[in-house]
């Protein structure tokens, strides 16, 4: 999947910096490019730089955009050339939260290979929404197998992350995916509460006959919760689907 | 009232701690690292508890709407083992470049071992190499002796006197530790250290210059509301708003705003937010 470009990215951060933050960025480009040891203090300094702002740039319809920090880190971790694999375990390893997503952002720019998935796993393990997040992006839909690319939009369903955040959902869910998200619908359903709407498209793609009649057994349940859960569950069910 | 939480160990508190500080009032916490009780091993221990510090600690106070900071540094009790010693003064420059490290600390005394002299030297010249304030913890055994010490080591260090604050004061230690030109600091603890009233009694004999107050909560016996009820003692005690005001917000932001890194509101990153809505507003696991 492809994502930003870094020349959208690179102009797009240019245009919103000021004169001494574009300094900045030309002295870490330089400082990098001469020694890769260089990132290891300049990397960390960049949101003090260049700031925090919202670029005009996403990944995909439905991701955040990138902030002006994420990409000033993007473009030095580009200026690192194929000596960025010699760094970039060691700054997400000594990273601060920003510094770990602006590095999972920006897999999909730099020539890491597979050494990447590493970290977005390690992103996922964590119960940090804004690195689960950037974690499950372009590169992400590469290189994530099934099976942790399935947990990882389960994840985000648990956390309360809007499902349109992760890249390349189309192209990755699949019939297990929608066997599980159902599953979890049912789950919640037996459980009183209610299902988050953004499970339905997906489980709708794929339809899993026993986890969907499973849930619609709970309409006929002895407890008032899980008859309520039950109705208000499909009701929604059939109002996303007859908007699609 | 806005209360600034210049010193609290908050990874060894629950979210009931929060949720009580920020209702108290309290907007700003720095955590300055510490020893956890009981003695790390490795390194390694310190690579996860910075990051922790950086990471998961300023995410669960955002949480309740406080901004976390952190000081960082080899703490004087973990300074006398050879196994990290060298390990963990190596790991500091690539930590002390970061947004929200606003000081070197804790640093200072324990036993006053010649160990914790090279440790101690070692660090204030990393404050002054990355124009950092410095938070110096004094020793509990022997305390005149260790804060008279401290002070004379900060002198040799060549960083100003503006730039340091030494806490954990009483009332014998106060007038050295003013007259030192530091920044001169409380622990206001249940049992131990330094209690309200005594608090405010010192107030009144040396004014509020320079003063900073904290709760220094940790894995010990400990109150994070100790700030919020020495304000309230001070106000009982006929100081006014603006005194009180000084005190637990102006004075310890300060000191630590020497940093040039100190954030007031949450930054708000890009990633952050979508559509307008903030992501921390999903349901929450559990």
């Amino acid at each position: 999947m492809n994502g930003v470009s870094l020349a959208d990215l690179t102009g797009s951060l240019r245009a919103k910096l000021g004169s001494a933050a574009a300094g900045w960025l030309d002295d870490a480009l330089a400082a990098v490019a001469s020694d890769a040891r260089a990132v290891r203090t300049w990397f960390p300094a960049a949101a003090r730089k260049v700031g925090t702002a919202p670029l005009d740039v996403r990944d995909h319809e439905g991701a955040a955009p990138w902030g002006a920090d994420e990409a000033a880190r993007a473009v030095m971790l580009v200026a690192l050339g194929t000596r960025v694999s010699q760094e970039i375990e060691d700054l997400y390893r000594y990273g601060d939260a920003a510094e770990r997503r602006a590095i999972l952002r920006s897999l999909h720019l730099v020539p890491v290979g597979d050494a990447g998935t590493a970290l977005v796993l390690d992103a996922l393990r964590t119960n940090d929404e804004r690195l689960v997040a950037a974690s499950l992006g372009p590169y992400a839909v590469d290189h994530l197998d099934d099976n942790s690319f399935r947990h990882a939009v389960l994840k985000c369903v648990f956390m309360g992350l809007p499902l349109a955040r992760i890249a390349g959902l189309d192209t990755r869910a699949d019939a297990e995916l929608a066997r599980m998200l159902a599953a979890y619908a049912h789950e919640r359903v037996a459980a009183g509460r209610d299902v988050p709407s953004d499970v339905w498209p997906l489980i709708d793609r794929f339809p899993p006959e026993a986890e969907l009649a499973a849930l619609a057994d709970e309409l006929h349940a002895d407890a008032d919760g899980r008859r309520r859960a039950a109705e208000a569950a499909l009701a929604q069910h059939a109002a996303i689907r007859g908007r699609s | 009232m806005r209360i600034f939480e210049p010193h609290a160990h908050m990874t060894s508190r629950t979210t009931d701690d929060y949720e009580a500080m920020a209702a108290a009032g309290v907007k700003v916490i720095v955590e300055p690292a510490f020893w956890l009780g009981q003695p790390r091993t490795s390194v390694g221990s310190f690579v996860d508890y910075f990051n922790s510090l950086l990471g998961w600690e300023p995410f669960r106070a955002s949480q309740f709407g406080i901004v976390h900071h952190c000081a960082l540094a080899l703490n004087p009790k973990e300074a006398n083992d050879p196994a990290l010693r060298d390990g963990v003064l190596e790991l500091l420059p690539r930590y002390l470049v970061k947004d929200r490290v606003v000081a070197l600390g804790e640093v200072g005394y324990d036993a006053m071992t010649p160990e914790e002299d090279t440790v101690f030297a070692a660090q204030l010249a990393l404050g002054i190499e990355h124009d950092l304030p410095v938070l110096v913890h004094t020793p509990h055994r022997d305390k005149l002796a260790g804060v008279r010490r401290s002070i004379d080591v900060v002198r040799e260090s060549g960083l100003p006197p503006q730039r340091v604050l030494l806490d954990h004061n009483n009332e014998l230690t106060v007038r050295d530790a003013k007259d030192s030109g530091c920044w001169v600091g409380f622990s206001i603890y249940p049992h131990t250290k330094m209690d309200e009233d005594r608090m405010v009694a010192i107030l009144r004999e040396e004014g509020t210059d320079r003063i900073v107050i904290n709760s220094a909560v940790d894995w010990g016996r400990s109150d994070p509301l100790k700030v919020a009820k020495t304000a309230n003692a001070m106000r009982q005690g006929g100081f006014s708003e603006d005194e009180i005001d000084k005190v637990v917000w102006r004075n310890p932001l300060e000191f630590y705003a020497q940093s040039g890194r100190i954030e007031l509101e949450q930054r708000l990153e890009a990633t952050e937010t979508f559509a307008g809505n903030s992501i921390l507003r999903g349901e929450r696991v559990g």
